[in-house]
């Protein structure tokens, strides 16, 4: 089907209207036109959503930076926000009327009937753009691999190569940091408010996760694909610098989509049934990232993208430039190989109808059953920090003291929400936590591995239980089709079934990427080996048992 | 967190017992949960496992550990200790955790306690039978069965025109730790068999392993030929390698793979061991295979533990794993027995494998080469046999390198040999989902019952000991436990694929921790179980069933009535849903 008309643009104000009434959002929060002409500002999207109390003229005053912009509501009402924060200001007098400027904005959203907020500044709470740049260029240089040789000789130190580019750890690191964000608002009821410079790139990464775990919605392809469109595309993250598309500079280069995808793979490889779509569908979207054909992740901006498209593209001889949108992957794809999208094991969320009432009132079991430290009952009403916040401690300063509740949050306040949700059965369409101890975070390996012959194998991986399920599934579906014959007596001409794989037994792990490379049946040999064992010494030198087979012998 | 061990508990019981299981003794502990803190409740002993069930924790916190898993007792702290519960005792187990109760510091409480669990935890130490020989449990299966060694020979064509059966060690006479049952080339004669097994390592003579159906190129399996320091030659020996490789027409030479790291090899001739040098085998090439001996092994696994129990290690995780090198001892067995699979197939040629004593090492390679080689060993059955006939009949010491039931902790002897093997079938398993009819289930129950000694398939060293000790006829079979309930050990994703090799690749890029076993006591790493996706297509196997019934039972109805009745069975499309819903 054609994904296009599921997925939800917010290019308009009813798209926005709409993900506020799906939220149930729309009581505190509303979608602003201020923006329309983009008077505000060329990097903020036309509409977008802020509490119902911001005035117009509080958006424009910055050009809409310290305005806290909405993300998503969680079902118990608190909200996820972001925010542009102000770039560290010389003049005195400059500083000391934004600082001003905040405080009224602070108060004016600490007010009922707003829950508490809490500020999380990921710049300085997570690595710098840089860090992950640097970290995935030389994750990234891993996979570039010459010949065999090379291969089998950095297999020799894989792990520790692996782990000194950092770019599992940061990984996890975000991992963790989403789950943080996720417990404010799950349970202790408390808006989340991300600031950073821009607000459109850790924070997107955040934002996205976050709804990826909390919002089952998400999780369909659709879902994700609106999400993508909502936090990244309208959002106003810059694809052309941070891809680098034009190669006009590397300062701005960083894969912060990226991340945001292989922190995503490492949901969908542990929680298999969650996710409408597959590893597959990440791998390709990540290589569509690169595929000029299409505008989605192509400029920096909608204003970029609307004078590019409209405007002065006009003047071009071929008449009005068109671009394509990724989400129709028709385009890219023929029926057949959209079926490698579609996850075959995802469970689709039980309708609450009259027959399946009992599985949907178990729906949110796992919410309910969650420890509450702090409830919604609290009379504190204010917010609270974290003592990194950068932002509050140097920019606010004293003034907003008096609204910071001191924190009720024990160190512990995130391993017990963690260890509390692992120790119960997962519901696939609840909140999903990903395990983020070092044995959990793994290599996206479809995704890495798949131009690299040595690394295949030939009938094996996660493709050939997949292969299995997909056929499995045919077999179901045109046992309906008989049946249906069998009901009504009579043929139907039409037999409708997916497109499937045949004699899938012998795929290889490296499919649908690569087709069987190594055409012999010899198999990969490491050509060099580790012998090395210094540390133990004495042991290697020993002999399995004392026995000295000489004199036995004479 | 408990061994789940089947289900024959009898019924009524305030803990679970097997028939022919006793009660010992009972005492309130405090159990130092290293995960959820201190657990106060009752623990039972019995004279097969120590079983402790919390008083005030909901959900109920249990333990259930098989005595035979206990490597080691201590008591912590002393009468005059101080500090809240410091006084106690400390379990080492050999499955990957320790255990430590804390108990009342008055009348020396914890005395008695301990006499019982080192009396039933090391029963070889104060000559007392295993619970093996006690076990009164009844299956429908019976496990004793599953390995002939004629029928398995017979299945791979032998004996035929080039390889005979010989029963010259139907007493051991001939080696007192191979079984009684030996292929030998047909050209070789008893009397050259004993010649040959002077020249061996503890007498254990080149013996066929397997033989492939059609190159008929064979694995043969040994120990060291006894070179020692002045380099002795022995004619027999020679003669008789040149005999297993013309036995399939060969002309090239005769490959021998020597288990051990170049320099170990040499360093045996010491000890009057050694290789086979070129001079006097000018027919044959010799390969290093490079995999460590059983301290290396003991001592890596130690390591592993180190960085997973209790805590696994937070930062530098993967710099840590490495460092225990456990995964590359891995990948160096597992290339090895690429490489002997690889020769017998593609090279068509025959190879001799072997290590120091060739029951280590040497098992490893020939039971995973025979695992690439033959489809047959990938089914629940065929696994059984491999590991009958290439580990237990062929002598590996599992007495001496798990342990059963004796005290010595610190033993040299000790090693994860076996455990090794299993991971890297696992390994195997999971680079190729399809190809095993056995699931992980099947493997972890194997690993728990290496140590449990509630059966007898594990005990002793050698083919007569166990013999001696009537084994087979006194104790149970692991086999009968899982034969009987094989549906929980099956693969439900396996394709039944003949004559198909199976190289898994052996690159750190796809080698994984088996987390389900090493980290399984961790709550926090716990994976799902049952397996969504296992669980998932179970369903839809059912789904499919549940329509080739109906189908049929609608051609049945439709043919025989003319007339629209209306069926009893769902319409397709709410059949549909379920198929998107169920889970």
């Amino acid at each position: 089907t054609d994904g296009r008309n599921q997925t939800v643009m917010f290019d308009t104000l009813e798209d926005w209207r709409y993900e506020l009434e799906r939220t149930k959002g729309n009581v505190k929060y509303k979608a602003v036109t201020t923006n329309e002409g983009y008077r505000v500002s060329e990097k903020l999207p036309l509409y977008f959503v802020v509490p119902i109390c911001i005035s117009e003229e509080s958006i424009l005053k910055y050009e809409g930076r310290g305005i806290p912009i909405w993300c998503w509501s969680c079902h118990n009402g608190a909200a996820l926000l972001k925010m542009s924060a102000f770039p560290k200001e010389q003049d005195d007098s400059t500083s000391q009327m934004q600082k001003a400027f905040l405080d009224g904005i602070y108060k004016t959203i600490s007010k009922p009937p707003y829950e508490l907020l809490k500020t999380e500044d990921l710049s300085s709470s997570l690595p710098s753009l840089q860090d992950i740049q640097t970290a995935y260029t030389r994750f990234k240089q891993l996979f570039l691999i010459d010949n065999s040789t090379d291969f089998w000789a950095t297999d020799v130190k894989w792990f520790s190569l692996l782990e000194s580019t950092n770019w599992l750890e940061i990984i996890r690191r975000v991992l963790k940091k989403a789950i943080e964000v996720a417990e404010c608002l799950e349970r202790q009821h408390t808006n989340v408010l991300l600031i950073e410079e821009s607000a459109t790139d850790l924070c997107c990464v955040i934002s996205s996760l976050v709804q990826v775990m909390m919002d089952s919605y998400s999780r369909t392809k659709s879902g994700f694909q609106s999400l993508i469109q909502k936090e990244w595309v309208i959002g106003g993250h810059g694809f052309l610098d941070r891809c680098n598309h034009l190669h006009k500079s590397d300062k701005d280069e960083a894969p912060v989509f990226l991340l945001l995808l292989n922190c995503v793979w490492q949901l969908v490889q542990q929680y298999p049934p969650a996710f409408e779509f597959t590893e597959t569908y990440l791998t390709v979207l990540s290589d569509s990232l690169y595929v000029p054909i299409f505008s989605t992740f192509f400029f920096n901006s909608q204003h970029q993208k609307d004078i590019n498209t409209s405007g002065e593209s006009l003047k071009i001889q071929s008449g009005p430039f068109r671009f394509l949108t990724v989400w129709d992957w028709s385009v890219q794809f023929d029926p057949k190989a959209q079926a490698f999208l579609n996850n075959p094991l995802y469970a689709e969320k039980p309708k609450p109808d009259k027959s399946q009432r009992k599985t949907a009132r178990f729906k949110h079991q796992r919410q309910l059953s969650l420890p509450l430290t702090q409830t919604k009952s609290s009379t504190k009403r204010g917010f609270f920090r974290e003592e990194t916040d950068y932002l509050i401690k140097n920019i606010l300063g004293k003034t907003i003291g008096k609204f910071i509740n001191s924190s009720d949050e024990s160190p512990n306040s995130f391993r017990e929400f963690y260890d509390s949700w692992h120790s119960k059965p997962v519901d696939y369409h609840g909140l999903l936590l990903p395990r983020i101890d070092g044995p959990e975070i793994k290599v996206w390996a479809q995704r890495y591995l798949r131009w690299i012959p040595e690394a295949q194998l030939p009938g094996g991986g996660t493709i050939a239980t997949t292969a299995k399920i997909l056929e499995l599934m045919e077999e179901v579906q045109s046992l309906q089709v008989k049946m249906d014959e069998e009901h009504n007596q009579g043929t139907f001409g039409d037999v409708h079934s997916v497109p499937m794989l045949r004699n899938s037994a012998r795929l290889s792990s490296l499919f649908p990427f690569a087709l069987l490379q190594r055409q012999s049946v010899k198999p990969a040999l490491p050509t060099s080996t580790w012998k090395d064992l210094e540390d133990e010494e004495d042991l290697v030198k020993r002999d399995d048992e004392f026995v000295d087979l000489g004199g036995e012998m004479l | 967190q408990s061994l789940n061990d089947g289900t024959n508990w009898e019924q009524n019981e305030e803990i679970p017992r097997l028939p022919g299981e006793t009660r010992v003794t009972d005492k309130d502990v405090i159990y130092m949960c290293p995960f959820n803190g201190p657990v106060k409740g009752r623990v039972y002993i019995t004279n097969y496992r120590l079983y402790l069930r919390s008083v005030e924790n909901d959900p109920v916190v249990v333990l259930n550990v098989p005595l035979g898993v206990i490597s080691r007792i201590e008591k912590m702290g002393g009468a005059s200790s101080r500090g809240e519960n410091s006084y106690g005792l400390d379990i080492t187990c050999k499955d990957m955790r320790n255990l430590r109760f804390a108990l009342k510091q008055e009348g020396h409480s914890r005395r008695d306690i301990f006499e019982v669990l080192t009396k039933y935890a090391f029963p070889q130490s104060h000559n007392l039978l295993f619970f093996a020989f006690a076990n009164e449990e009844k299956f429908s299966e019976n496990g004793w069965m599953v390995y002939n060694p004629m029928s398995e020979y017979r299945r791979q064509g032998l004996p035929n025109d080039r390889w005979r059966v010989t029963f010259i060690n139907e007493h051991y006479s001939l080696c007192d730790t191979y079984p009684s049952l030996l292929v030998v080339p047909y050209n070789a004669t008893d009397e050259d068999l004993k010649k040959v097994a002077a020249f061996r390592s503890r007498n254990r003579i080149p013996v066929l392993s397997w033989i492939h159906p059609e190159t008929q190129a064979v694995i043969m399996r040994c120990s060291q030929p006894l070179v020692g320091m002045s380099g002795k030659r022995n004619k027999d020996d020679e003669r008789y390698l040149d005999i297993i490789r013309e036995a399939n027409g060969q002309i090239s030479k005769l490959t021998i793979y020597d288990a051990r790291p170049n320099v170990n090899a040499v360093a045996n001739k010491a000890t009057g061991g050694g290789y086979e040098g070129e001079d006097a085998y000018p027919n044959a090439e010799l390969f290093f295979l490079d995999i460590h001996n059983i301290h290396v092994m003991r001592e890596s696994l130690k390591k592993l533990k180190d960085i997973v129990y209790p805590n696994v290690e937070e930062s530098h995780w993967l710099s840590s794993l490495e460092s225990t090198h456990w995964l590359e001892h891995i990948k160096l067995v597992l290339t090895g027995a690429i490489q002997v699979a690889d020769k017998v197939s593609s090279g068509r040629s025959s190879v001799v494998v072997h290590c120091s004593d060739g029951w280590d090492r040497t098992a490893q390679l020939t039971s995973l080469a025979m695992l690439m080689l033959d489809s047959y060993y990938r089914t629940v059955e065929g696994f059984e046999v491999l590991v009958q006939k290439e580990w237990i009949s062929f002598g590996h010491k599992f007495a001496s390198r798990i342990g059963h039931g004796d005290k010595n902790h610190a033993d040299a002897d000790r090693s994860p040999i076996f455990l090794q093997f299993i991971d890297c079938v696992w390994q195997m398993s999971k680079q190729f989902p399809t190809a095993f009819e056995f699931n992980e289930q099947f493997l972890i129950t194997i690993l728990d019952h290496l140590y449990s000694c509630r059966f007898g398939t594990f005990l002793y060293n050698s083919e007569l000991l166990r013999e001696k000790e009537k084994v087979a006829e006194k104790t149970l079979s692991l086999w009968s436990l899982i034969n009987s309930e094989k549906s929980k050990y099956t693969n439900p994703f396996y394709t039944k694929e003949l004559n198909r090799v199976l190289y898994p690749v052996a690159s750190m890029r796809h080698l994984e921790l088996w987390v389900n076993y090493y980290i399984r006591w961790n709550p926090r790493i716990r994976q799902q179980q049952p397996n969504p996706v296992e669980q998932r297509y179970m369903e839809l196997l059912a789904l499919r069933d549940d329509y080739v019934r109906r189908l049929e039972e609608l051609q049945i109805t439709n043919n025989s009535k003319v007339s629209n009745s209306s069926s009893s069975s769902a319409s397709p499309s709410q059949m549909m849903s379920q198929v998107q819903t169920h889970f």
